[in-house]
């Protein structure tokens, strides 16, 4: 049953992907498309620490960040190929995440939520202060990206890449959920010492998801800078974090595909209210507060969960 | 060289007794709730803001610090009201997003209703600088650390000695053992919220007219606050105090004697450094978790 | 033979001693019951024992190595699990999930199969969903098999515990309270539950209020009070020690 499920939405995602370009009517809506698909990727790996885990981060963008400088930043001073670059970024991010995440989660709630925001913080200041590697505040410059001689050029390629990756991510998310180290995950987030008893070194498990986040963080920020061509600190910022969260939040914590509708949503909601664009942070504080109030566990699992009473009421 | 340091330690304290306020509305506010109040450092950009709105607009200075300060109040009571109340059984998580999201939402308020543009007060008591063995400190450094420490006090005396401050203690100790002793618990919540942001309005207003203000301000200064009331251990009030103290002082010595690129950064290196040897903060509550 | 010794263990929260200078044995293959008033520490026991706290001071020993400050996972695998008086169950799972858990360390679970859910990977959790469901079965809550374990009734969770406790495949289980809160029906139902547990050989410590349960079941008593051994001995001897009469209605009163 559950399996079913599972191949429905990933070849339901498969459609959407392959046809929503139909309706694009300009390249413009190619960009805006590029960067949802990469908040989502981002977002599924997140959501295994946070939602599924039960571990929150408000400091993932500083990973993000990380591997897109470790990309632009190997590319273009040491003529790294971009493949190798994205990997090393991966693995350097991969293995400050393990240094920092044994500390880090012995901390529970508030606590844990300042020091990954302090980590964040840290990241995105030296960013901006070591002018002299990363380009400070102006940024720095990323090439395209190639593999085997093969370029990925334009917003439209982008984006069969970002749709591919972001339905290998989901695979892989579905998966590892439905698995014995998933449950583990899923067993830390419901009781810590209930899982401590059965044999679960409930340590070990969060010290390996907030490493597999992270270098999910990291991948997705070394795509992005080569997709953009200019980043910035910004992406490495508190600000980004908290949206981070709050796309997993609001798609709903412990859905895999929540968080692929969460990231979809937030990335497209500033592209629609450039309208009333004073008004932007209003309405985006306004849907933060409004979500969490009357649908604590999200659009999707709330949605989910209407639909089947409905159905079970027929 | 001394007198270098007494510089740099005087400024620390100016800044520091701002973070020590914060850091004090983040203890209230989670005593009371346990919930980490985001919007914390909003309630000191409001006060700021607001006041010297109002000033420019021909109101004496003390009719406008007093209207500020109710103003930031009622923020802070609506706040709770609308925001933090309806999402009472939610996770921390939940929590977290709605008062990240309260905060966005001030922001963003402030950003309509005044602009982007930076903001200021007169000094209370003129800028004449006071020379103090070498190191020389604005009159209105004196003002921020005189008012925090008198609000301090205030706030000791409240706890301590009034029949309400006491209700909100023991609603902080035992929630359920409170409301069976006839305290009525949701006035207690409003209340903090309230107190919080009168607190937090008072250290914006004080500190405008040495640092300025715009609607952006509030964020660091809160998420400093949140470092001092984690320093210190959540919960525990005269920790936040010196959480906030240490807080301001390092960052004033780092920003003199190492980097001051990395001013911001030294809160959060100091934080991580005593999270990762006392998870519960210097004078957090310890213990071992019951099962 | 001892499966279990402990000497002289001791456990204070900030001055006060819960468990005080405890010395006893556990023999393999017996019902081995805890008994005390509210308060007497015998909780604290069993964390002690489990590793979910460090002791003050003292040893203890399973299968006579010694697993003094050993983390809890590390004695599961030694084969030693338990239930809680107060339930920690992961409410975000199924009941089989639950129990599917408890098989964690049967499973070898690693990343990367897991992420590609490997054949492998789907076979050995097809055999143990199997198993977990005949785990349910026998502790008796074959019908919520593939309910949410939050929807599911507070005696049905206690049995949950048992049965996530029994998938690690441990030598010795201790259950704390498992009848507490329960009704006459669903008490005896664990009761019967603990004996066929206890028929296939694993070493049960129990602890428990009521008394006719313990008196029925147990093969050896160790009576607390204030953290200290106050009895010991056959159901017989216990019942008519003086001392554990005395603090009985001393705590009744
Ligand atoms: N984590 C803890 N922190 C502080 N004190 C504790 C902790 N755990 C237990 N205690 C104290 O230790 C003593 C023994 O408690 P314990 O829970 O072991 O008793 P018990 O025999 O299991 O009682 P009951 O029959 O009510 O379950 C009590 O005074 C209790 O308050
Ligand atoms: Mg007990």
């Amino acid at each position: 049953m559950q399996m079913k499920a599972r191949t429905t939405g990933l070849a339901a995602m498969a459609i959407i992907i392959a046809l929503l370009p139909i309706t694009f009517p300009n390249p413009y809506y190619y960009d805006i498309a590029d960067t949802a698909l990469f908040n989502a990727v981002l977002c599924v790996g997140l959501n295994l620490l946070i939602g599924y885990t039960g571990q929150i981060s408000l400091g993932h963008a500083g990973f993000f960040a990380l591997g897109a400088y470790a990309s632009a930043i190997l590319t273009l001073r040491w003529q790294v190929p971009p493949l190798a670059a994205l990997l090393a970024g991966a693995v350097a991010v991969g293995a400050l995440a393990f240094v920092i995440a044994r500390p880090i989660l012995r901390l529970k709630g508030h606590y844990l939520a300042m020091a990954t925001l302090g980590i964040g913080i840290i990241i995105y200041i030296v960013l901006n202060t070591e002018g002299w590697l990363t380009g400070g505040p102006d940024g720095l410059m990323a090439d395209n990206f190639t593999v085997l001689g093969w370029k990925i050029k334009g917003d439209g390629s982008w984006y069969w890449v970002g749709g591919g990756l972001l339905l290998l991510a989901v695979w892989l998310s579905l998966n590892l959920i439905d698995s014995p180290v998933g449950r583990a995950l899923r067993a830390v987030h419901g009781s810590e010492v209930g899982a401590e008893v059965v044999g679960v070194n409930t340590t070990h498990y969060k010290v390996l998801v907030f490493v597999v986040s992270a270098v999910f963080a990291s991948v997705v920020g070394s795509l992005y800078a080569h997709k953009t061509g200019l980043i910035t600190p910004g992406i490495g910022s508190f600000f980004r974090s908290v949206e981070l969260v709050t796309m997993v939040v609001l798609g709903g914590m412990a859905s895999t595909f929540g968080a692929v509708v969460g990231a979809i949503i937030l990335s497209v909601l500033p592209h629609v209210l450039t309208t009333f664009e004073d008004y932007e942070a209003v309405v985006l504080g306004l849907i933060m507060m409004s979500t969490m109030i009357f649908m604590p566990k999200g659009l999707v699992p709330t949605v989910m969960r209407r639909l089947r009473r409905r159905r079970a009421a027929a | 060289m001394f007198a270098e340091f007494l510089q740099y330690l005087l400024s620390g304290i100016t800044v520091g007794a701002i973070y020590a306020l914060a850091g004090l509305g983040f203890a209230i506010i989670y005593n009371s709730s346990h919930v980490i109040n985001f919007a914390q450092g909003e309630f000191i950009m409001i006060g700021g803001m607001a006041t010297s709105s109002l000033v420019a607009a021909g109101l004496p200075m003390w009719a406008a610090v007093l209207l500020a300060v109710l103003i930031t109040m009622l923020v802070g009571v609506a706040l709770e009201y609308f925001a933090v109340k309806p999402a009472r059984n939610a996770d921390v998580v939940t929590i977290i997003i709605i008062t990240i999201g309260a905060s966005i939402f001030l922001r963003g308020m402030a950003q309509i209703i005044w602009d982007k543009e930076s903001h200021s007060l007169p000094a209370f008591s003129g800028e004449t600088p006071i020379h103090l063995m070498g190191a020389t400190i604005v009159p209105q450094s004196l003002w921020v650390i005189g008012v925090s420490f008198l609000a301090i006090l205030v706030l000791g005396w409240f706890f301590n000695r009034t029949l309400f401050g006491k209700a909100m203690l023991a609603t902080a100790y035992n929630r359920l053992a409170a409301q069976l002793m006839g305290i009525r618990v949701k006035r207690v919540l409003t209340a903090s919220f309230g107190m919080s942001a009168i607190l937090g309005a008072i250290g914006g207003i004080v500190v405008t007219p040495i640092t300025y203000t715009n609607y952006e301000a509030g964020v660091m200064l809160g998420l400093k606050g949140f470092s001092a009331a984690v320093l210190g251990g959540l919960g525990n009030g005269m920790g936040a105090v010196v959480g906030g103290l240490i807080v301001g002082v390092a960052e004033s010595l780092g920003a003199g004697y190492i980097s001051s690129a990395y001013k911001d950064a030294i809160a959060f290196v100091i934080i991580l450094f005593v999270l990762f040897f006392m998870p519960s903060g210097l004078f957090g509550k310890r213990g071992t978790e019951r099962v | 033979m001892s499966l279990l010794r402990v000497n002289e263990l001791s456990k204070g929260f900030g001055g006060v001693l819960a468990v005080a200078d405890l010395s006893f044995t556990i023999n393999a293959g017996t019902i081995h019951s805890i008994i005390g008033p509210n308060g007497a520490g015998k909780t604290t026991l069993f964390n002690l024992i489990t590793g979910v706290y460090r002791p003050t001071s003292g040893r203890i020993l399973f299968d006579d190595v010694d697993i003094t400050g050993k983390r809890p996972y590390e004695l599961a695998a030694l084969g030693m699990s338990r239930t809680f008086q107060n339930l920690q169950i992961f409410f975000n799972m199924t009941a089989v999930e639950n129990v599917m858990v408890g098989a964690h360390l049967h499973l070898q679970p690693r990343l990367l199969p897991s992420l590609l859910h490997l054949p492998s990977v789907r076979r050995r959790d097809a055999a143990c969903r199997e198993r977990c469901l005949e785990l349910i079965e026998f502790v008796g809550c074959g019908k919520y098999r593939d309910a949410d374990a939050a929807s599911m009734p507070y005696g049905a969770l206690k049995r949950l515990e048992i049965a996530r406790a029994l998938a690690s495949q441990p030598r010795l289980l201790l259950l704390d309270e498992p009848a507490a809160g329960l009704n006459a029906t669903e008490s005896r139902e664990i009761d019967d539950v603990i004996k066929r547990v206890a028929a296939q050989g694993v070493t049960v410590v129990l602890v428990e209020h009521d008394m006719k349960m313990v008196m029925g079941l147990s093969d050896h008593i160790l009576a607390l009070d204030y953290g200290r051994k106050l009895a010991e001995g056959t159901p017989e001897e216990v019942g008519k020690n003086p001392d554990v009469i005395n603090a009985y209605l001393g705590a009744a009163n």
